[in-house]
This record gives C-alpha cells, structure tokens and sequence, in this order.
C-alpha cells in the first residue's frame, strides 16, 4: 500500500496543513476573470436602482416632485420616504442603537444623504430619471465641527427632542445637549486625576485622527429578488456579516426569516465598509417587492466615499503622567468623536466607542481613565473599522503618539521609554487599567529582535549626523524614525460582554465528511479576499487528517451555513477558526471510535498520527481517515450513528491579543514636502501562524493601507459640509510608485485559550503601521522643536511643518 | 434618447455587431452587453484601472471611453488572455506568488501587465512599479503584484530563450 512506504513527513506534507504556505484555492477563478462579484449577477428582468442625493448638508426637503422623472423611457418607479412610511421603512435601525433615515424624511443632514430611490430599466435609465426629480430645499445651517456642534442652538436631530424640548436618554445613556449621543467612561477618573496631580512629569497632548474611508475597490451593492410565489426574498449582496444582515432584514421588513435568504458572493475587498446595512439595501427590497422584479443597487465610487461608512474622526486629548525615570504612573484620555448625523458605528452593543479602552496599550499603566463623547455633526453616518478591530486604530496612534510626547518631555529616547513600560511576559494574563485581560505577550523580545535587525543605534547615530549636515546646509533632507509597537484586541468576542443588536458574537463551523474521504466545511464568516478557503481546509487538514485539497470550505449563503457574525475585527481565525478546529475535534473524537472498532480495539487504545488512527505501540496496525471516512457510511459500527459530522458554535472565552513591533526609516525633503521611505521593518506577533504566505499578504496590504491614512487619505469637508475628496482624484490611495518594499519578520506567542493558538493578522499591520508612519515624519522634525502635528502627512502639511519650524530660512 | 449608432468590435477574436447609444460606455457595452465581467468598475475615473483592456495594442480604461470610439477596434479582455487549460505565465504567477488577494483588481492588473510586458519584456522593479501604477491595489500593498510580474517576466523570456 502507497500509506505503507510514505514517510511521516511525506504524509504531514500531504495534508499542506497549518504553517505551509498553501497557494490559494481562489486565485485559479481571480486570475481568469471568472470571479463572481454583485455586480456581475444577471438575473431575468432585472431592474436596476440609484439615488437622488441630497447636495446640501443641512436643509428641510419642502418637496419632492417624480412626475418628469416618472415619464422617462425605462423609468419603473421612484420611491420617497412618503412610500417608505405606511410600511415603517422610512428609517431603520442602525448597529449602535440610534436610527437612520433610509430615505429623507423633511430634513437631509449630510451631503449625499438618500433622497428619492429611482427605478429603472438599466443604469442609463435610471440616471435620467435622477436628473428629473424635482426636490425643493429648504437650507439651514451646517455644523461640520463636533465641538461648534455641542455649543449650538441648532438642533440636528429633531426626532430626539422631546415636545417640551427635553432630553431623552440615548442608547447609551443620558445626553448632555442635543447634539450629544452618548458618554462613554472606562477606568477611575478620581484615581487617575490624583496620580496625574502628583507626578514627576505629565505630558500632555491634543490630536486629531481624521476622518478617512475603508474604500473596497468593489463598492457596495445588492440585488433583491422577491419572489411572489413562494413568498421568498433572495438578498444577494457585499455582506461582512450575511446572516446579521438576514436578521436585521427579518425585523426590519417583518418578513419571516425562513423566507430570507442572504447570499455574500465574491467581495472585492471590505476593510469594513461593508458591515454595516445601509439605505441601498432597503430600498432594493422594497423596490423588488413593489415592481415584482429583482432591482439591483450599486454605489458609484462617489456614493461610497461620500456616505458608507467613514472611519475614525476622533479628536483626542491626552495627559499621561510619568517617574523623573520614565515609568508611566497614569493616563487620561478624553475624545470628542465626530458620528456624523447619524450614529452608524458598527460596534459591539455595549461599546459605543468600540474598543478604544485599550489605549493604555502594551504598557503597565497603573491608573488609567478614559471618557468619549459622540457627537452629531452635518457628515455621513458610519464610524466603521476600517482594517482594524472596533476603533483600536484609534486608540494606538493615541497612546504611540502620547509615548513620543513624553519621551520628549522627559528628554529620553522613545524606543527605551517602551522597554522600561512594557508588560512583562510573566505579567500575562494581564488586567490593564481600562478593563481588558491580555490573554499573552512576550514584548521585550520582539522588540529587541526588532531594534537589533534594523540596529537602531546606528540609525540613531545616523540621524544625529544628518541633523549636524542639515545645520551645516549640507543636505536638504531630515531624516526620521518611526517606532510602534502595538497590542491589538481582537476576535470579537464573548457572547457576555459583545453582541450586535442582541445576537452574541461567537462563530460556527459545520463539517460533512464524505464517504471517499473528502468533505465540506461552512462557516458562520466571509472572505472578502482573506483567503479562507485555503486557511481554514489548512486547519481542517491538521485537525482531522484528511489532504486540505480535499477539503472545500463555502461561507456566505446562509440558507446552508451555520449562523455566525461575520468576517471584521480580525475575527475569523480567533472565533470562526476555532470553531472550525472545535468542530474538527468532534470529527476526530467519532473516527476514533470508529477506527477502534474496525482495528477492534478499545478506543483509548488508538491514537491519531497526522491522517489516521494507529494502535498505540503498534503503528503498523492503523486506519487512515479516509479508511474511516468510507466505514462511517458503509458498515454498521454498534452504538455509533452511521455518517461523519460535526458542527460549534464557538463562544470565545477571551479576546486575543496579537502584537508587533514596527520600525520605519524615511527621508523627508524639507523644501518638497516628500517623504521617502527607506525601509520598513514589520514584527508581526499572531500567535500560531497558519499560512505564512497570506500572513505576510496581509501584512504587506495593511501596511500600504496604513500608509495612505498617515500620508494622505483623508475624507474633508468645507465648512458647507461639501465633500472635498469624493473621488479618487482627491481621496489619496496610493500606486505601486508610492509604495516601498515592507520587510516582514515574526515571533510566535500562542493565544493560550485559542484551540490552536491563532490570534489573527489581518489588521495588525494597519493598526501598528499608522502610528509608525506618522511617528517617523515628527521624529524627523523633532530635533528642531517639533511635538506633535496632525494627520494626514501629505506633502503640503509636510511642508507647513517645515516652514513653522523656520526649516525655509 | 438619441440616435443609435452602429457598432462593429471583435473582442477576444469574436466579432460583435449591434446598435449602441452615442453615451453608452465601453465598459458597459463589455459587462452588460457582451457580458465579459472580468473587467472590474472601481471608480469611474479612469483612477483604478479594473476595468483596464487591450485596443489596439494599448492598455484602456473600458469605464471612460464610449463603445463608439472603440468602434471597429481589436479588444482583449482577461477573458481572451489565456485560458484554463492554457495559463498565461502571469496568471501563474499571480498565483504562485500571491500577487491578488480579494481579486477585484486582479483581471485589469494582469491585463496591463501583458501589455507591460510587450512593451519591456525584462523590466526593472522601477519600472514595473512605475508601468503599473495606473493600476490600484487595496489589498496586497504591490509587492507580490511586483514579485509576479517579475516571475512572469523571466518564465516568458526563458521560454523564448529555449524556442529559439
């Protein structure tokens, strides 16, 4: 028999297993062109939908009138929140508590908002029909600044006044003035005020984080198909969460949710802008519903930038105390975030500011005290993740920021000031100030490997030269290091502490063996370009031995996956992958009965090698998974059930907590503006690692992304609450020109409540990158005075912070 | 609306006759008409490059050229460049080399790429980063997308190499 002359290590290599590096199953339809996006679905008549957008950012609608618009060739409909109202679809829920108009009702508040749903024959069609519709506005005055927004008399959001102009408590408690959503506190703020008062030092800083967008290449879309007949609405769409979506569609519509089917094809990229549920969804089913015909709705690269889902927004200020020595004694962080006229965070129920308590980050911060305000403003809704867990990009560049700040206070080199606060491997499990137990960490030794493989020293020794020649008008160039080092918090989450809209977030696996020993695996999750067809058959692979080639992984249909919440937050490997290993385990756990039966043996008596069951001490006596794969469905084994499946629902015990150590090198020409990137060197630290290949994939994608956040993605807006950067003329992503070779590197700390010790990578590299970027422009500039300048770094500001510090002279 | 015109292409070999609006984009001519959806619709304006194809020996953006200026044009799409039993070098080597991830770009990318390759069969990594950077990538950063075109690149000279 072939089993019988192959080496063990033949047949581990067989499996391609967890930590080869698999080629990806996907790439064979990608590299064709036969992917299978929303866009690309036809169905029989179908119909396609598009908005009348609001262009002002604040104004009363007086009027809507359809009947030109109506009279256009190909024109089937056009829906208005005066349709949307007798079946109480006029606004829906959003995932933070609060809701939002699906199409105006008497009053617009951001530029772009939803006005009119025009129905047409094709997209041409439609176009001409936006063109006719007539709305009348009525103008009133635009706030775009959260703190101008809290002092004024204009009220944003009328629907949250009560008549004798009080004050309803929000979603998250009680509200300051009527632009205000909620406070959010974590920590002790007496304790943290009284360290503060008494320490050596306190810096303190104040920091914007701008508003940017995830910006997917594919924008978001669907297609709804209502079928009279059977009573079926079929949801195809750029669904993160497909089964959430079903849910929300369910309470929303009142349509049963057997009867909803949601269906997430190939997603071209979502960096989580595509989370959320939004007024295309709607109104796509109502249109479906109305006309009998499946309506398709696709944003246009201007509808996305301008109103799905923003990121970040978070004006930040810092206090963080310190010994003379540099051993950080406290924390205070207040920030004033800007929701836009909505609050559409998607965020777990309970946390309003996402996770932005973990801003003490890998530090041992004793005392520590965080409170947010949410604030509406004229802007778009959304407040999404974007390539991070829940505003954990946030809340590093807060604390990486406040380190350079108090480096500088305390004259000490920013790289040592880390070592000395690091919590300590033998500190793991570690309860930080602001609540959240870090499950492990070994931080001195990534960053030494980190500091020794770019030998800071030397590049120390270097800049201090460079600085010499600058003063000397040898060079025109200052030189900057940027250092981060960064704990995510991922993996999202306990069922006791997160839920969206009351549905836990655990994650499931279902596994169906078949009989020649090959299977499928559905999971609760969606790929967005991840890569877990190839990962997750990898875990599978080692879990239960059958050749990951054999093993197909579907996710996205919920008529045949097990629920789940979704792939965002890094949460697929840490919930869904553990589901998987969980659900694998029980696969295992049944074939060894059955093996034992068929070598008849007790079953304590085998034990599994790589792709079978043997006896122990007698390895030549053994049962291949696929041997048992085949006896599961043919022969009658007493006491055990005929078949081979398992399914888990996985509720995480804990986060994880992966971390890296990232150093970046840049050149700044002070006369241009431009920074050149030198090197980039990225420690990445996500426990066990499952495919070396994509991990490194990921790194590199969210490094790039980072770079575009700190160096000059930004969503503006004038003071009308006109959108400055709604196409990608204006909206920075950078080009292969732009972007520099990232040198990866890793250390390997388990999860240690994770079956298989995985933390997830995805985001990693975006949360600890953005500060790295950003920290290296303000290193450049320090030794001329310079403490802390604001995001996006682009060429101008670059400029600006040269010129402020008399660099033009 | 308008007057239709009438439009001759051959697209992947296969000709193609029919009557268009003077508006209608080249891009939806290919996605809706002919329905080839390799090439991808990013932006618009002509910023992303999913939508890139071959005319006439030059990379396009299909979003903002009007069918009608491609009127009797020679067009390939990544439908045309290889085929399953038959890869191009560099739908290998995106492969090989993990140079795609979500794959929305992936068909316009390798598309440029071909025409890249024609016009410098042996490129520098300067030129391919700067021949490529019509084409946007969110997910892989480039540095594979680079890695692949230059595997690609030596795959297809090697086999020059040898037929000659």
């Amino acid at each position: 028999m072939k089993d019988e002359i192959e080496s063990r290590d033949d047949r581990v290599a067989n499996l391609k297993g967890m930590g080869c590096s698999r080629k990806r199953v996907e790439d064979a339809r990608f590299t064709q062109g036969k992917g299978n996006y929303v866009d690309d679905l036809k169905l029989d008549g179908m119909l396609f939908g598009d908005f009348v957008r609001s262009p002002y950012a604040h104004a009363r609608v007086v009027s809507i009138n359809t009947e030109e618009a109506l009279k256009v060739p190909g024109v089937l409909a056009v829906l208005t929140a005066a349709d949307l109202e007798p079946l109480g679809l006029h606004w829906m829920p959003t995932l933070a508590g609060d809701k939002q108009m699906v199409l105006a009702d008497g009053k617009v508040l951001f530029q772009g908002q939803e006005v009119a749903f025009v129905v047409a024959e094709d997209r041409y069609a439609a176009a001409d029909g936006i063109e006719l519709v007539e709305v009348e506005y009525d103008e009133l005055p635009v706030i775009v600044d959260p703190f101008e927004s809290l002092k004024s008399d204009v009220v944003l959001r009328e629907d949250l006044v009560a008549e004798d102009g009080g004050l309803p408590d929000g979603a998250h408690g009680p509200r300051k003035h009527h632009n205000h959503i909620f406070t959010w506190e974590a920590g002790d703020k007496e304790p943290t005020e009284q360290v503060l008062a008494e320490a050596d030092v306190v810096a303190t800083e104040t920091m914007y984080y701008h508003r940017t967008h995830p910006c997917p290449l594919e924008t978001c879309g669907c297609v709804a198909s209502m079928d009279k007949v059977n009573g079926k609405l079929t949801l195809w769409g750029t669904f993160q969460a497909p089964h959430a979506i079903r849910t929300v569609v369910s309470l929303i519509s009142g349509i049963e949710e057997h009867n909803i089917r949601v269906i997430s094809p190939d997603i071209g990229g979502g960096f989580g802008n595509k989370v959320g549920a939004y007024p295309g969804y709607v109104c796509s089913v109502v249109a479906s519903i109305v006309t009998g015909k499946p309506v398709k709705w696709i944003e246009d690269r201007m509808d996305n930038l301008m109103t799905t889902a923003f990121a970040r927004d978070y004006h930040m200020t810092g206090r963080i105390s310190a010994t003379k020595e540099g051993k950080i004694t406290g924390l205070h962080c207040h920030v004033t975030a800007d929701h836009g006229g909505f609050d559409a965070c998607a965020d777990p129920t309970k946390f309003p500011a996402g996770f932005m308590n973990i801003c003490t980050g890998s530090y041992d911060i004793p005392t520590a005290y965080l409170e947010v305000d949410g604030v509406y403003t004229n802007k778009a809704p959304g407040g999404v993740s974007y390539r991070c867990s829940f505003r954990v990009t946030e809340a590093v560049y807060f604390i990486e920021r406040m380190i350079e700040v108090l480096a500088i206070e305390l004259n000490m080199d920013a790289a040592e000031l880390r070592r000395i606060n690091f919590i300590k491997k033998e500190q793991f499990p570690y309860t930080a100030a602001l609540g959240w137990e870090y499950d492990s960490g070994d931080y001195h030794t990534a960053w030494d490997k980190a500091l020794k493989t770019v030998d800071y020293d030397g590049l120390r020794a270097e800049q201090a030269q460079r600085v010499e020649d600058f003063k000397a008008g040898k060079t025109r160039k200052l030189m900057g290091i940027g250092l981060s080092f960064f704990t995510e918090i991922v993996g999202a989450g306990p069922v006791k502490n997160c839920d969206i809209l009351g549905l836990g977030m655990f994650d499931s696996c279902e596994i169906r063996i078949h009989p020649t020993g090959s299977a499928i695996a559905r999971l609760g999750t969606i790929s967005q370009g991840q890569g877990h067809a190839t990962t997750f058959a990898q875990i599978l692979a080692s879990e239960i031995g059958l050749p990951a080639d054999s093993i197909t992984i579907e996710e996205g249909d919920t008529d045949t996956a097990p629920y789940g919440l979704g792939t965002y937050g890094s949460r697929s490997t840490p919930v869904a992958g553990a589901a998987t290993a969980m659900a694998g385990r029980k696969i295992r756990a049944k074939a060894q009965m059955i093996a034992a039966y068929l070598l008849e043996v007790h079953d304590n008596d085998v034990e599994f090698d790589v792709d079978r069951f043997v006896v122990k001490g007698a390895p030549e006596r053994f049962k291949t998974m696929k041997d048992i794969a085949f006896a599961a469905y043919n022969q009658a084994i007493p006491g055990i059930e005929p078949g081979l499946e398992a399914v888990s629902y996985y509720d995480p015990p804990n986060m994880t907590y992966p971390f890296g150590a990232y150093v970046c090198v840049m050149d700044i020409d002070v006369d241009t503006g431009v920074p050149e990137i030198r090197r980039f060197y990225a420690l990445d630290d996500c426990g066990t690692r499952i495919n070396p290949m994509i991990i490194e994939g990921q790194v590199h994608g969210g490094l790039t992304e980072a770079l575009a956040v700190a160096l000059g993605q930004e969503i503006a807006y004038d003071d009308m609450g006109n959108v400055k950067t709604g196409t990608l003329m204006d909206f920075f992503l950078p080009t292969a020109w732009e972007v520099p070779n990232y040198e990866t590197d890793f250390t390997v700390t388990p999860s240690p409540h994770h079956p298989i010790g995985a933390k997830g990578v995805g985001e990693s590299p975006h949360v600890g990158g953005v500060p790295c970027f950003s920290n290296a422009v303000q290193d450049a500039f320090r030794p001329f005075g310079n403490r802390h300048t604001n995001m996006p770094h682009d060429h101008w500001r670059i400029w600006q912070t040269a010129n402020k510090l008399g660099l033009h002279d | 609306m308008s007057t239709k015109m009438h439009i001759k292409l051959t697209v992947n070999g296969k000709n193609e006759e029919f009557l268009a609006e003077p508006r209608e984009l080249l891009i939806y001519t290919l996605r809706e008409r002919l329905n080839i959806t390799g090439p991808h619709i990013g932006c618009e304006t002509s910023h992303c490059g999913a939508c890139t194809v071959t005319i006439g020996g030059k990379s396009v953006k299909a979003c903002t050229m009007f069918v009608a200026q491609a009127n009797g044009a020679e067009i390939t799409t990544i439908e045309g460049i290889g085929s399953p039993d038959d890869l191009h070098p560099l739908q290998t080597a995106f492969k090989e080399h993990h140079g795609l991830q979500c794959g929305y770009c992936t068909p316009g990318m390798i598309t440029r790429a071909t025409k890249l390759l024609e016009e410098n069969p042996d490129p520098t990594e300067e030129e391919i980063r700067f021949g490529m950077a019509g084409n946007l990538c969110r997910c892989t950063g480039y540095q594979n997308i680079v890695k692949s075109i230059k595997a690609a690149a030596a795959e297809m000279n090697a086999a020059k190499e040898a037929a000659e």
